[in-house]
């Protein structure tokens, strides 16, 4: 068993953060990588980046949100419980450079997801500006940690509740007509991802994203996660997570993304209504 | 003892209902009783110059474990059969007998060969039922350490041999259960997983050591486990690299590998679902492409799940079909329909990006190929439509290069497979053995044993010898 060491609620409860004890994988892990984490027997096997570990503790930090069954199977884990399950450190670590201004985007759990690439970017020399966004205040993540971890913290909420009114695009938008953007880093929801891309490729900026479709073994052995990046297939697990955002094909992975969205359903209602009659 | 026992016809061997079993996971045959294997037995003539050892890729002792059974010595007859083989109850359910042992059996010159593979697999099975469960002596601790990667029937082979013959013995497995394509790959019905977990338990009860959830290019290295303290590394992580068509569409929802597919159903239990958590697509109008033991697979697990129809679509004819005959025969009895010298083309999706249909190519036969089989050609102006909601790909694996492109010392040949010396199974990197299906490609349980037990004797040499 992967006992939990600490877990946390965030955004009124519907994100979670659960640090586990790993220490083989945490000290093999690098940022960008994740792990699939299985809770018991009947389980699923459920991909989560690492948002941080701590290779001296033996531990590795997860932050997921709450969407359907497997992850409110995992809300219901204390602290001393744990997972049955869990592997890694799985998927390519992210490319890290140094090239001057950097702009690292972030939506929803992608900035747990971001947090750790933004300060290693940082820490090696970037010029690192940082966008995250949120529906609204309550739902907005890691603010102070962001902050840390990059030289200028913008947030942007859809309701106006903070910051920014609007997308996060529309202050990407204003930061690349100041020109000397050299990359972008983009982690978030799918729609999110696409539009920052279609922006960043009329500034001709590259501009990385961190894929996220459905995986089974997370090692190259079932092709479940299969996405179309310029034009050729790619396993995510093993060539991604992270990928060229001008060459993805976003409709796609939104169209594989909602395969079993009826079942999910399902499982997730009927779950909820067990743990509420309890 | 009226007739002569050449004359005597094979005996059958009992099986659930065609109709009733296409709709269950339960095991097909259900097994010979006491008096039906002894009849069968018989029917051995037991030969002084055996053919049938001959066609056993590990040479098992036929005669001589028949001989056994005939004179009710059923334990000594499983101890016979594990000499050779240390899974005799999944060889005998999924050797493919017509081409290796029975396919050489004098019997069956003239008629049905002795059922080789229905007695092995009585033999195993009374044992685990009825046996002591006792253990093999072992020999005393060397204070070696050897790792084997993966779990397959190959690396269990070799943790079986090593730990009795006094070596501490750690399988490293990426999944999070032991096993192998025993546990992922072959259904419940063709192979009971209570059959796999015990063969599983017993090399634990040896003393294996067991560490799932290792991937072993990824969690550790093959350098880092030499570090830990092994003495020598046995690879057997299988070819679990799914290969597609690459045709328009494949990445429509409704296109699985059957690994994946498998995996759902069989790893994850997801023909339980929503009762666990995995979920699987169930198709009413199912395709399965390839017509290897994979495919059946694939196409009578839809079939359990609810299909209204499953087709197999291969693009060569019948003969060339890999698959094990009795699982041909169980799928169209079954109701399986076989849809041959058809190719796809392309898939067909609609706005949801779902699978709707496949584009086939009706082909005919031409000159023979380098592998001897004779080429299938389109047939010109021969297109079709097949309406289908989930397409399950079974058309070949290759090698997954997970661990292999992190072990750059380690040489490769030029489809990825494991660059091995014959008969010791030792690779190019010092203290490093391969074998099973990372080694040859994908083929069968028992080659992959027989390379593990190759394997197990040269590492026993290197540790008590040297390279
Ligand atoms: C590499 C990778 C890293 C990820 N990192 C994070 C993270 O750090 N934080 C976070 O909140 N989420 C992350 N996700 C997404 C997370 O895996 C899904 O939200 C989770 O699997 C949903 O499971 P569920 O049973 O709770 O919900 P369900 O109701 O079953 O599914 C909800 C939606 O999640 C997606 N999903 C379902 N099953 C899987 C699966 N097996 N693998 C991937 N996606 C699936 C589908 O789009 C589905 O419609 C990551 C996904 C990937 C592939
Ligand atoms: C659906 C199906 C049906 C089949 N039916 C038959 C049949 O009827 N008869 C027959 O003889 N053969 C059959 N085969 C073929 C047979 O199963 C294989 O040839 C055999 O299992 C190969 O054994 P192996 O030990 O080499 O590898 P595998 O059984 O593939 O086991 C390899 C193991 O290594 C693990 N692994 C992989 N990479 C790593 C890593 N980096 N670190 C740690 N672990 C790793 C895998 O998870 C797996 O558990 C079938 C195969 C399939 C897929
Ligand atoms: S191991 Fe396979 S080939 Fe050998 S005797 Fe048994 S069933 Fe036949
Ligand atoms: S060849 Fe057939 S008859 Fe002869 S020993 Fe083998 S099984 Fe018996
Ligand atoms: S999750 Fe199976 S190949 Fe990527
Ligand atoms: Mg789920």
């Amino acid at each position: 068993m992967f006992t939990i060491v600490r877990r946390e609620e965030m955004a009124g409860g519907t994100v979670i953060l659960n640090e586990i004890e790993a220490p083989q994988i945490a000290r093999k892990a690098r940022p960008g990588q994740f792990v699939i984490l299985k809770a018991n027997e009947e389980g699923e096997r459920i991909p989560l980046t690492m948002a941080e570990t701590d290779p001296e503790k033996g531990t590795i930090t997860i932050i997921y949100m709450v969407v359907g069954k497997s992850t409110a199977l995992f809300r219901d884990l204390k602290v001393g419980d744990g997972y049955q399950d869990v592997i890694g450190p799985l998927g390519k670590a992210t490319h890290l450079e140094k090239v001057g201004k950097v702009v690292c985007v972030g939506g929803g759990t992608g900035v747990a997801v971001l947090h750790p690439i933004t300060r290693a970017l940082k820490e090696i020399g970037n010029d690192v500006t940082c966008i995250i966004g949120a529906r609204t205040k309550d739902l907005l993540i890691l603010e102070e940690q962001m902050k840390n971890a990059s030289h200028d913290l913008r947030i942007c909420t859809d309701d106006g509740s903070y910051g920014h009114h609007g997308f996060v695009t529309e202050v990407l938008k204003e930061i690349l007509e100041q020109g000397d953007v050299k990359q972008v880093v983009a982690i978030g929801p799918v729609p999110m991802m696409k539009a920052v891309s279609a922006i960043t490729k009329t500034y001709d900026v590259p501009t990385m994203v961190s894929l996220n479709p459905i995986m089974v073994d997370g090692t190259g052995m079932c092709g479940g996660c299969r996405v179309s990046v310029g034009g050729a297939t790619k396993f995510a697990c093993v060539d991604g997570p992270e990928f060229d955002g001008h060459q993805v094909d976003y409709d796609e992975l939104m169209m594989r993304l909602r395969a079993y969205q009826e079942d999910e359903k399902k499982c997730h209602e009927s779950y909820c209504t067990i743990r509420d009659a309890r | 003892m009226a007739d002569k026992p050449e004359k005597r016809t094979r005996m059958p061997m009992p099986e659930q209902d065609p109709q009733v079993r296409a709709r269950n996971f339960l095991e097909v045959p259900t097994g010979y009783t006491v008096a039906m294997a002894q009849e069968e037995a018989a029917r051995c003539l037991q030969c002084k110059k055996p053919g049938c050892v001959e066609g056993c890729p590990v040479g098992v002792d036929i005669p001589g474990f028949i001989s056994l059974l005939s004179k009710g010595d059923l334990t000594g007859a499983v101890r016979n059969l594990w000499s050779k083989n240390a899974l005799p109850a999944v060889c005998g359910r999924v050797c493919p007998q017509e081409i290796q042992c029975e396919g050489k059996c004098i019997v069956g010159k003239k008629g049905q060969p002795v059922a080789i593979g229905n007695l092995e697999r009585f033999c195993a099975d009374y044992e685990r039922e009825h046996g002591t469960g006792e253990l093999p002596p072992k020999q005393k601790p060397t204070g070696k350490k050897v790792a084997v990667v993966g779990s397959g029937p190959s690396g269990l082979t070799v943790a079986g041999d090593l730990i009795v013959k006094g070596h501490d013995v750690t399988i490293f497995e990426a999944f999070h259960k032991a096993g192998g394509v025993l546990i992922y790959g072959i259904p419940e019905f063709r192979l009971p997983k209570a059959i796999v977990a015990q063969e599983i338990n017993f090399l634990e009860r040896l003393g294996v050591k067991i560490e799932v959830n290792a991937v072993v290019g990824r969690t550790v290295s093959l350098d880092e486990l030499f570090e830990q303290g092994f003495d020598a590394v046995y690879v057997g992580v299988g070819a679990g690299l799914p290969r597609f068509m690459n045709i328009p569409g494949e990445n429509l929802v409704g296109i699985l590998s059957a690994n994946e597919y498998l995996t759902r159903a069989n790893l994850m239990k997801a023909y339980q679902f929503p009762k666990v958590d995995t979920p699987i697509p169930i198709g009413k109008q199912v395709v399965v492409l390839g017509a290897g033991n994979v495919a059946m697979d694939a196409a009578r697990t839809a079939m359990r799940l609810g299909a209204d129809n499953v087709k197999i679509v291969y693009r060569r004819s019948r003969e060339e079909m890999p698959a094990r005959k009795a699982e041909i025969h169980h799928a169209e009895e079954e109701g399986i329909e076989m849809f041959l010298l058809t190719n796809p083309t392309r898939y067909l999706g609609n706005d949801n990006g779902r699978l709707i249909g496949m584009e086939c190519l009706r082909m005919e036969l031409g000159e023979p190929d380098d592998s001897g089989r004779r080429r299938p050609v389109p047939i010109k102006g021969s297109e079709f439509t097949i309406d289908c909601d989930l397409c399950i790909v079974a058309v070949g694996s290759g090698a997954n290069p997970l661990l292999t492109s992190e072990t750059p010392d380690m040489q490769l040949n030029r489809w990825g497979y494991v660059v091995t010396e014959e008969k010791t199974g030792k690779t190019t990197k010092k203290g490093v053995w391969a074998g099973g299906d990372i080694v040859t490609g994908a083929a069968t349980v028992i080659l992959a044993m027989g390379a593990g037990r190759q394997a197990a004797d040269s590492i026993h040499d290197y540790l008590t010898i040297g390279w």
